[in-house]
């Protein structure tokens, strides 16, 4: 079976700094990860793979470095990797993002045959938005199964594919049709350990690297800055609030005159909330 | 937005003003996707809809309430609900294939709903059905989605500012979609203050049929096993919250955090990095990534105050920051703070606060 894997390289978050007075991201000397939630999809794939046979490709578009997140994925067991980087993707939103991976997985699908399962992240932590998978699902037709817990079972006679999805109050049990997009919730799996072998055959692997025009683009307009419809207007710091917290400061630094003093400041803030917890503890 | 990350404030088309197709200005109107929670209206659906009657009232225009699902009665009294909510009108989906949440038939049916009727702006909570749907409706109507806002705003041209976190919850951002229409976004739970019903407001119904057949339908739902109650569920909810941050220093400590909730009847949480450390589990987490919380009084002890956690905490009454940094971020939003070691003051605040509660109740 062919399993596709997007994948996005991001900053680690842990590391990310905003300038004290200028409130710009310093992002010089930041180390790059592969976003997280997407691991949990690249262990479903090889595991995937390791039980019915096939292939794992990455795939991910971003700036030439992003090259070091798809080697990496190389090392963990993937089969290849595909990095699509052009200038005209620049300044894509999750709309030009989703046109643009589509139309990578078309080409590769071309390529190395169809994909049977896209596993999409399940959301970034840079973006934190959780649109990508789904707007690549809509393009490309495939069964949207977001949020996936588990894959139970999988029949690749009659393509189907059986999973459960964690709903907001609960799983739902759900059976689909191949080919589906999947993004997998945190925890699902733990990424495995690359063999030696995986990591020497990563070091010497080729990645393969298409633009726009080699991907075959219907329409560039739809990509980068142009083709997304939101705008970011501005960046900002959270201004700090007019009123100043009122610092509570006390002559005896013991921790019983400090948390009497906060105590004080507290109720005669709250008095209302000062009558509710006597209440409450007078009820008991 | 995943790449607009990497584009600098005030750059490419930010500044541009390109007036909104022909097509597109007959968009009108300010539509909330209702969603359900054990049979009952979700509450982020009137928490949205109070805040898409403030955006409707400023743009002059009504406020829809869109009700899928599959029961006729019970979606009526739903609509009944939304108009007490703010709803000036509700269109009441009814189909047994929408009994439970898919993402197939119900793209298909916003996706036909907006067709027909144009909304200019459409609001969906963060929840897991909002952002499946969201994410996939947006896309077929080749618009703009803005996910998990905190702030929504209409600016001098109509058009809707949403402000959400970025960089991983480490600046501000506000985002327009300028030249597509609805103008999508979806805003977490709690983010919003909960509107009171106004008992006895009216609006109308508006029935809308699509062709929805279940043998059209390719994923098929087996089985739904609903979560067994979950006492972190409250956290959201509680009056009284504390919570501890990486100025706990060791695992141990946030027992601190959990006794001094005890004594105030209240609920406690952590901030994200004790989540990453697996010093508390992650349905504790306060903050963007975790639990929005609106509660009377806020304890926070040893957080710095980082954006990401800010925007959980705002809607608090009154938020109490603890930290030994007097320069940390916290007590920019904190409305009382105190320069401590969140390790001796919390037991000492359990303590007074157990004695002053205990004095009364002997005297009352």
């Amino acid at each position: 079976m062919q399993i596709f894997v997007c994948i996005k390289q991001v900053p680690d978050s842990g590391q990310i700094r905003v300038h004290p007075v200028t409130n710009t991201i310093m992002r010089q000397g930041v180390p790059t990860i592969i976003n997280p939630y997407d691991l949990f999809g690249l262990e479903q794939a090889l595991r995937l793979r390791d039980r019915f046979g096939g292939e794992v490709t990455v795939m991910t578009m971003g700036p030439p470095m992003a090259v070091d997140s798809l080697r990496k994925a190389l090392t963990y067991g993937a089969d290849r990797a595909v990095l699509l980087t052009d200038r005209v993707f620049a300044g894509s939103d999750t709309l030009a993002t989703s046109y643009a991976l589509s139309n990578l997985i078309l080409k590769a699908g071309e390529t190395w045959g169809a994909p049977d399962i896209v596993f999409c992240g399940k959301q970034t932590i840079d973006g934190d938005t959780a649109q990508v998978g789904p707007g690549i699902a809509r393009r490309l037709g495939l069964s949207q199964l977001t949020y996936v817990s588990g894959i139970d079972d999988m029949d690749l006679t009659d393509r189907q594919i059986l999973v459960r999805r964690r709903g907001d109050h609960g799983v739902q049990v759900l059976r689909s049709q191949l080919p589906v997009m999947v993004t997998m919730m945190e925890g699902s799996n733990e990424i495995r350990r690359g063999t030696q072998a995986d990591a020497l055959r990563a070091a010497r692997a080729e990645v393969v690297k298409w633009n726009a025009a080699t991907v075959g683009i219907p329409d560039v307009s739809l990509c980068g800055l142009r083709g997304s419809p939101t705008v970011v207007k501005k960046v900002f710091a959270p201004t700090a609030r007019e009123e100043k917290a009122e610092m509570v400061a006390t002559t005896d630094q013991s921790p019983v005159a400090m948390a009497d003093a906060l105590i004080n400041q507290i109720f005669t803030r709250q008095p209302a909330l000062q009558d509710d917890l006597l209440r409450q503890a007078a009820g008991h | 937005m995943s790449n607009q990350t990497s584009r600098p404030a005030g750059s490419g088309r930010a500044n541009m003003k390109r007036e909104l197709p022909e097509h597109f200005r007959s968009y009108k109107h300010v539509w909330v996707f209702i969603e359900f929670e054990h049979g009952r209206i979700h509450p982020v659906s009137l928490e949205l809809l109070g805040e898409g009657r403030k955006l409707a009232d400023k743009l002059e225009v009504e406020l829809a309430a869109v009700i899928a699902g599959s029961g006729h009665d019970a979606l009526e009294e739903v609509a009944g609900t939304t108009f007490s909510y703010g709803a000036d009108l509700a269109y009441i989906i009814d189909n047994p294939v929408l009994a439970d949440y898919r993402n197939e038939p119900y793209t298909r049916v916003m996706t036909a709903l907006v067709e027909k009727y144009q909304p200019e702006i459409m609001l969906l909570g963060a929840t897991v059905l909002g952002r499946d749907l969201a994410g996939a409706v947006a896309t077929t109507l080749k618009t703009g989605l803005t996910a998990d806002c905190t702030e929504l705003a209409i600016d001098g041209e109509r058009s809707l500012a949403a402000t959400r976190p970025t960089f991983g919850g480490s600046l501000l951002c506000t985002i327009h979609t300028l030249n597509y229409r609805p103008q999508m976004a979806t805003v977490r739970p709690r983010v919003m203050a909960m509107p009171v019903a106004q008992e006895g407001r009216s609006g109308r119904i508006v029935e809308f049929t699509v062709d929805l057949k279940e043998e059209d339908i390719i994923t098929k739902v087996l089985d739904f096993l609903p979560d067994t109650a979950n006492e972190a569920a409250q956290l959201a909810f509680a009056d009284i919250v504390v919570a501890g941050g990486i100025g706990l220093r060791t695992s141990e400590n946030v027992q601190l955090v959990r006794d001094l909730a005890n004594a105030l009847g209240g609920d406690w949480g952590g901030s994200r990095p004790l989540v990453q450390k697996g010093w508390i589990p992650a349905e504790r987490q306060i903050g963007q990534t975790g639990k929005t919380i609106r509660p009377r009084l806020y304890i926070a002890a040893g957080i710095s105050g980082a954006i990401q956690h800010r925007v959980g905490v705002e809607g608090a009454d009154l938020i109490v920051a603890i930290n030994t940094d007097p320069q940390a971020p916290i007590f920019d939003f904190a409305h009382v703070g105190i320069t401590a070691d969140a390790i001796t003051l919390l037991p000492a605040l359990t303590n007074a606060f157990r004695q002053r509660l205990s004095v009364n109740r002997l005297a009352g």
